[in-house]
């Protein structure tokens, strides 16, 4: 995608991948990451948390899409074509994760994952597990594993 | 090993299903030396798979069932009533031996020690206790390695190719030579015969079936390649017969009937006295072999069929063979000569499988090859994927301007039909027959008519009917329940049956059939049928239903699929703990189904369990409503009417009732009960899909409109979403986009979907009641 952060010469490192949620940078292992794509339509469906956008058809796979942006307690995204939907592999379910944009991947240290400041709003806090200082920019990593509750929670 | 293991076991299904048929002909009168023969045949290759892997147990359950069989076969013992049930007995202990070694306990403990030696005892009592040298295990493995010899292809054909049928004796052993026939036909195929579809192979094989067929090809006139006309046969074929006893010329010239226009033949009747050359020199060339005696004069013959004899048959013809094949290769499998050449490998086989050999598997039934079901559905789902892009590509050139041409128009129309074709192909993989599902039922018959002191049979038909592979397994817990409960409330004790005028044997009949494409399954039973004040007065009392109330034949008939109902007298080991048919109902209805219950009184019950084809694709209404687009299964739709056409009475709060001929049925706005819109749409301008459960209950579901009906493929929401109420599944329009197949039962029963209950009263206790 771009060049990679340059590495620094110990600790076990890692490669996350970063996205834009609310104008905020965020982020999620790099393997979690099946693909990106455009942003497409979605089927609604009844009787589900108001963050499910709805279903897509990802190649012959029926793949539930989840509004980042509402999940995280920052307000329903106005999806807009240019919103991109990153697909997700999570044990073994896919999930397509809607984004406002995707930034880069970068190779971290595990080390560098700091708390979260106790500032952000409570519901961004259950889903972040830490934030990445990089340069001038925080990004926030992402718990994907407490987005997607279980099956049974997102259905219900 | 495992993988070897793995195959045995698998085979001895087969033979299993071989033997309970024969036991069932057997049972029926129906029995012939075949049959016998046949029995013998599976048990045999059971001992010989056993005895290759030292589970010696099942070893020598397996001989004492066999020795059994034989004395049957022989004539010494009769096949009488007590003898088939014991034989029965016997193939219900070997099939636990076989599950036994299947989990790895052989050596172990065993499932039921007291009948194993109670059977055994029976089964050396009938034989009389002798009859140890037939058969010993080196036999038995000699037979399992014929039957891997006998799949063997060889493609680099020699000439003069010599093929023995497996079984009989090749020379003139001492088996009859005076009794059978002999003949020689000379054969050759006209470019007509493959032209309309016939092939020689098949002819040989069918001649392979009426005795010992050795075939011969003689490849001279076959022009070097660049020279080939591969339209034009020009293979001569010369088969040798050993007929069978019995087996009279014109049953030969049968196997001809069909062809006699498009090729030339001539059977020719040859004195017995005379050597058949092509058997002399099978007999030669076997001899060459090491480990293989041929011409053996006793009973049980060690095979013949040996096709690989390739290095050892070299012939001034090779170079000629090897471009007939290498002329196959090019030219495809297309119509003409040139596959000739390919198929002469395939008759090896055939024609030294069928069951005319002795020691070949019991089924003749055809060719299969074992492919892990995962490959199949991974098949299937790509194909299912290929039919959604067929119809996108072809609404998108919809979209194009008129002026696109008619030859994209064909090639689309092609398209549509290959990829149908290819589906449907697709879907027949899965496709099981009924077969070995209903012989399970036939043993939970004999054992629950056991348990609960009752004499009974089981009658199937329809065994050959095909469904999805899913489904047959499924279908097993919920046709146990039904046999077992028709064994112990449906049949009657005997001397109740006597004193109705009865047979004291009870039929349960079993039956599968296609009809309308669903697969029907009925059972049904010569008991008492359903007692209706009993089955009331049950409801009544367990608060199913109110006192009053007045139901209707199939409604309380209906009233046993509720759960927590049981009419038994008394609960008893068989059934009757109150769950049953609820169960049953619920497994047929996750499986997509219906089942439905009628019953005589004193003349008996049948349920029967209607089901779709395959889980992979259904028939369904594609409708919207308030801007969705959904799917509603057709299995529940009854009738479509336009609701400015029907008579509609408001009756408050803009809920409303459909009156028909025999009723009122509620109005449920779709996309209301699944939550897509606040209000009801504009009625008059909807249409109402006219639905009906199981129990009878009418509903009519109001859309905004009806798009077309045509079949869907499923696919899966749990698994990267999990299960929504009123969502079964969802499903890919032709556009790309994603509509939702909607669960109608599971919908209804959702609270707020249904219209408020002082009006529909009736109506709702009877959606109340089949939740």
């Amino acid at each position: 995608m771009s060049e990679r952060a340059a590495a620094k010469a110990h600790g076990p490192r890692r490669e996350i991948f970063t996205f834009v949620v609310g104008d905020a940078g965020y982020c999620i292992e790099i393997e979690h990451v099946l693909e990106i794509r455009a942003w497409t339509e979605t089927t609604t469906m009844p009787q589900t948390p108001e963050y499910v956008t709805g279903l897509m058809n990802l190649r012959g796979i029926v793949v539930p899409v989840i509004d980042l942006s509402l999940r995280l307690g920052l307000g329903r995204a106005a999806a807009t074509p240019r919103h991109v939907i990153i697909i997700v592999r999570v044990s073994d379910q896919t999930v397509g994760f809607l984004v406002q944009g995707v930034s880069d991947i970068l190779t971290v240290e595990e080390g560098d994952l700091k708390p979260v400041p106790r500032v952000s709003l409570p519901a961004t806090q259950s889903f972040v597990k830490g934030v990445y200082t990089l340069s001038d920019q925080l990004i926030r990593a992402v718990d994907v594993h407490q987005i997607l509750p279980d099956r049974d929670g997102m259905a219900a | 090993m495992d993988d070897l293991r793995n195959g045995f076991f698998q085979e001895c299904d087969e033979l299993f299903e071989g033997l309970v048929e024969g036991l069932n002909a057997l049972d029926e009168g129906r029995g012939s030396r075949e049959t016998i023969n046949a029995m013998f045949r599976a048990v045999h290759s059971i001992k010989g798979g056993a005895g290759a892997f030292k589970l010696d147990q099942l070893v020598s359950f397996a001989h004492a069932f066999e020795t059994a069989l034989d004395d049957i076969r022989l004539g010494k013992v009769a096949a009488d009533a007590p003898v088939v049930a014991l034989l029965f007995t016997a193939s219900d202990h070997l099939s636990d031996l076989v599950e036994a070694a299947r989990r790895g306990r052989d050596r172990g403990r065993e499932a039921d020690p007291d009948r194993a030696s109670a059977v055994l005892r029976a089964l050396k009592a009938l034989s009389g206790g002798e009859g140890d040298a037939s058969g010993d295990p080196t036999t038995a493995q000699s037979a399992v390695v014929a039957e891997f010899e006998a799949i063997k292809l060889d493609l680099g054909l020699d000439d003069p190719a010599v093929f023995a049928g497996a079984g009989h004796p090749a020379g003139a052993g001492g088996d009859g030579a005076d009794r059978t026939g002999r003949f020689r036909i000379q054969f050759r195929a006209y470019r007509d015969l493959f032209e309309t579809g016939n092939d020689p192979a098949l002819l040989f094989r069918a001649l392979g079936e009426l005795g010992a067929l050795s075939v011969r090809v003689d490849d001279s006139a076959v022009a070097p390649l660049g020279q080939f006309d591969w339209c034009e046969p020009v293979l001569n074929w010369t088969l040798d017969l050993v007929a069978k006893p019995g087996v009279a010329e014109d049953r030969l010239r049968e196997v001809f009937e069909f062809v006699e226009e498009v090729c030339s033949f001539e059977i020719k009747r040859i004195p017995a006295a005379q050597s058949l050359s092509g058997q002399a020199e099978t007999a030669d060339l076997c001899a060459m072999l090491p480990g293989h005696s041929v011409g053996d004069a006793g009973g049980r013959t060690p095979p013949v069929a040996e096709p690989d004899l390739g290095d050892g048959a070299v012939s001034g013809n090779e170079r000629a063979v090897c471009e007939t094949t290498c002329g196959a290769t090019t030219c495809g499998e297309t119509v003409g000569q040139a596959s000739a050449p390919a198929d002469e490998g395939q008759i090896i086989g055939a024609v030294s499988a069928p069951p005319v050999s002795e020691c070949a598997p019991l089924d003749g039934k055809g060719h299969t090859i074992r492919v892990d079901l995962q490959r199949v559905d991974r098949l299937i789902n790509l194909v299912g994927e290929l039919v959604i892009s067929e119809s996108m590509l072809s609404q998108s050139m919809g979209a194009l301007p008129v002026s696109s041409t008619a030859e994209i128009d064909i090639a689309m129309g092609q398209l549509k039909q290959l990829s149908g074709m290819l589906q449907e192909s697709v879907m027949a993989i899965r496709a099981q027959p009924v077969r070995g599902l209903f012989q399970r039922m036939s043993r939970i018959l004999r054992e629950s008519a056991r348990q609960a002191g009752k004499s009974a049979r089981l009658v199937t038909q329809g065994e050959a009917t095909e469904v999805d592979k899913t489904v047959t397994e499924r279908l097993v817990e919920p046709l146990t329940h039904m046999i077992r409960n028709a064994v112990d409330h449906g049949l009657e004790d005997a001397d109740t049956r006597r004193a109705r005028g009865k047979t004291e044997r009870g039929t349960i009949t079993l039956t599968a059939a296609h009809r309308s494409g669903r697969v029907v399954i009925t059972l049904s039973d010569d008991g008492g049928g359903i007692d209706r004040d009993k089955v009331r007065a049950m409801a009544v009392e367990k608060g199913l239903i109110a006192p009053l109330e007045t139901l209707s034949r199939s409604e309380s008939d209906n009233l046993l699929f509720l759960s927590g109902f049981s009419t038994a007298g008394e609960v008893s080991n068989l059934s009757g703990r109150g769950v049953g048919m609820d169960v049953v109902r619920a497994e047929i209805q996750s499986l997509g189904g219906r089942v439905t219950l009628a019953s005589v009184a004193g003349e008996g019950t049948t349920v029967t369990i209607s089901l779709p084809l395959t889980l992979a694709v259904m028939e369904g209404m594609i409708v919207q409503t308030a801007g969705e687009t959904i799917v509603v299964p057709a299995t529940v739709l009854r009738e479509t009417v336009l609701a400015s056409e029907a008579v509609v009475h408001e009756v408050m709060n803009g809920d409303s009732v459909l009156q028909m001929r025999d009723g009122l049925v509620p109005i449920v706005d779709l996309g209301r009960a699944l939550g897509y819109s606040a209000e009801t749409g504009p009625l008059a301008a909807q249409s109402l899909l006219l639905i009906e459960d199981d129990a009878g209950n009418r509903t009519a579901l109001a859309v905004d409109r009806m798009i077309d009906q045509r079949e869907v493929v499923i696919k899966g929401l749990e698994q990267n979403f999990g299960q929504v109420p009123g969502i079964a599944a969802a499903t890919i329009l032709g556009d790309g986009r994603i509509a939702l197949i909607v669960d109608i039962e599971q919908l209804l029963a959702l609270p707020g979907s249904i219209a408020p209950p002082e009006v529909l009263q009736n109506a709702e206790a009877r959606g109340a009641r089949h939740v």
